[in-house]
């Protein structure tokens, strides 16, 4: 129960004893250390992109958000991450029953394969598909031939963004589900219920925070992906470039208000999603607290 | 292994079927199409393309800056994880939902905005221009956006161990006359070292191939500010896949090793607290 722990301790430097903390000068030379290194690299930045999108009025603002290619790459990244995020979180349930409730040989290198690709630079994950499809790649003579697009088009933009962000799910469910055992599913199936009403009755209901907060990191992460699409897209604007490659033509083009403009749609999002996982903590260690 | 041995849950064939599949199509073949391409290259070829000058610089920069951010954020990680468990001030919950941005926002937006803060005229920039001291479209830029990229790492994985830290030992030491600084070095320092250091390889891991945050501020120059995701970029633009492909691996290799540093490490702080 250590988030309890954290919540009793609300102000620790007044709850605690003369000689368990340091003395005051110190504390504050410490915070303020602390709050100029999250100014520098945290809150300046964020406070910047809105005061840079905002810079030529409302109407720039607007303009530079609705115009047609904005809207194209919008679109583009709502169905990069609508095709996405479902089939990651498919995989991320099949991979944490598999790991947490049955003992198999060769356990920890699937663990291991699951997370390779976080140690694998984006520009290479977009790499290995062009490699793969691209006109001088394995398939690409073939594909030519039967007149499929994968590269430079939308199933390229998606097995790049499938590709990075494929870990997040399993890795948020894999350490709860370990946590929770077996013994619960057991009893349910003696008392008669089948494998599916079991899953769904007993086991989600128990991970369903989990399951959230996975979708939200995979979410924000298809939705941001930039250096492996990058490779894969091609830059045709309009046609393949997402909302972080249109900032990125923008910002190029000097542009630099109608990228932050649509940066700020980005930010926003991001912040929703800090947002919920705070709200998701908050839900989870208030759940701890009344059991 | 007999289905009984495994466990009595059902499942198990439709799980682990698809989860095979699907790392196989998405992850293990695409990675394999790396070997075999690596497998059609001459070695003299490869050898030349990985050891060129500008490759090397490459390397140089990338790891050079990535352990340098790795290092600041060890350092300022562990003050921000102090801070936030012990300390209270106006606005703690508001940076501490913050400190996961850089997880949260999309590479290339916080490549632009650092960009624009710490350029000649930026909000940042202009003030340390007056000292002579550049930022943007240098290899200092380069590490500023790698700090903000691997800034959750340590804080992250240092937090949790602070907060469990039994307070009868800091109890104990004061009562036998330990002063903060002693307590601290001695007591508090140890207990947190193993997480820092695993905060420390992630940030570094990340920072190896991090790109959107970094190709805008580094003015990607070759041989001074040109990062390796970079090199293999512009040589995929150039349709040189077998040199992309090279240098490619060569950093792979080097990014599997920090993994399997990373889990090595854990096994060793994992195995030190069932013993300890």
């Amino acid at each position: 129960m250590p988030r309890i722990f954290g919540r009793q301790r609300e102000k620790p430097s007044s709850g605690r004893a003369r000689s368990l903390t340091e003395p005051a000068p110190v504390r504050w030379l410490l915070t303020a250390a602390a709050i100029g290194f999250i100014l520098l690299f945290l809150l300046v930045p964020l406070l910047l992109i809105f005061a840079k999108a905002a810079e030529d009025g409302f109407g720039a603002y607007i303009a530079a958000v609705s115009e047609p290619y904005a809207l194209a790459a919008i679109r583009l990244t709502l169905i990069t991450a609508i095709i996405t995020v479902p089939l990651n979180l498919l995989f991320g349930l099949a991979a944490a029953w598999a790991i947490t409730k049955f003992e198999f040989r060769g356990k920890n290198i699937l663990v291991t394969l699951i997370d390779l690709p976080f140690s694998v630079s984006p520009v290479v994950s977009g790499m290995l598909f062009v490699l793969l499809f691209g006109a001088q790649g394995f398939c690409g003579p073939w594909l030519q031939e039967h007149g499929i697009k994968i590269i430079f088009a939308l199933p390229g933009i998606v097995m790049a963004t499938a590709f990075v962000t494929s870990p997040l799910v399993a890795r948020e469910l894999i350490p709860l589900m370990r946590g929770q055992g077996t013994e619960e599913e057991e009893m349910a199936l003696t008392l008669g219920a089948s494998g599916l009403q079991t899953f769904l009755r007993v086991s989600l209901p128990k991970i369903k925070w989990g399951v959230f907060y996975g979708v939200v990191l995979c979410s924000a992460r298809s939705v941001g992906e930039f250096g492996a699409v990058s490779v894969v897209s091609g830059h045709i604007r309009g046609l393949t470039t997402t909302v972080p490659l249109h900032v990125e033509m923008l910002y190029n083009e000097y542009q630099f208000v109608a990228a932050f403009a649509v940066a700020s749609l980005l930010t926003v999002l991001a912040l929703v999603a800090l947002v919920l996982k705070s709200l998701i903590e908050w839900k989870t260690s208030e759940r701890g607290a009344q059991r | 292994m007999s289905d009984r041995q495994r466990g009595v849950l059902p499942g198990f064939g439709l799980s682990m079927g698809f989860t095979l599949s699907y790392l196989g199509l998405l992850v293990l073949i695409p990675l394999g199409t790396l070997f075999l391409k690596m497998a059609a290259m001459s070695w003299s070829h490869f050898v030349e393309v990985v050891l060129s000058p500008r490759a090397l610089a490459a390397y140089r920069l990338s790891f050079g800056a990535a352990l340098s951010a790795a290092t600041i954020n060890a350092v300022c990680g562990l003050l921000l994880a102090w801070v936030l468990e012990r300390y209270y001030f106006p606005g703690k919950r508001l940076i501490d939902g913050l400190i996961d941005l850089p997880f949260a926002l999309p590479t290339a937006v916080a490549g632009i905005a650092l960009t624009t803060m710490y350029a000649g005229n930026g909000w940042v920039g202009q003030h340390l221009a007056s000292l002579g001291i550049k930022v943007s479209y240098t290899p200092l830029g380069v590490v500023v956006a790698l700090t903000f990229v691997g800034l959750p790492f340590v804080v992250r994985t240092v937090q949790p161990v602070l907060r469990d830290l039994p307070v009868a030992v800091e109890e104990a030491a004061a009562s036998m006359g330990a002063g903060r600084l002693q307590i601290f070095f001695r007591l508090i320092l140890p207990e947190l070292l193993p997480a820092a250091v695993t905060g420390f390889t992630l940030a570094f891991a990340r920072g190896l191939g991090e790109y959107g945050s970094v190709i805008f501020i580094a003015g990607n120059m070759p041989m001074r500010s040109e990062i390796t995701p970079l090199l293999i970029m512009i040589k995929l633009e150039e349709y040189d896949y077998a040199g992309a492909t090279a240098i490619a691996l060569v950093f792979l290799v080097a990014s599997f090793a920090t993994l399997l540093f990373i889990n090595a490490l854990s096994l060793r702080v994992g195995a030190r607290a069932r013993t300890g």
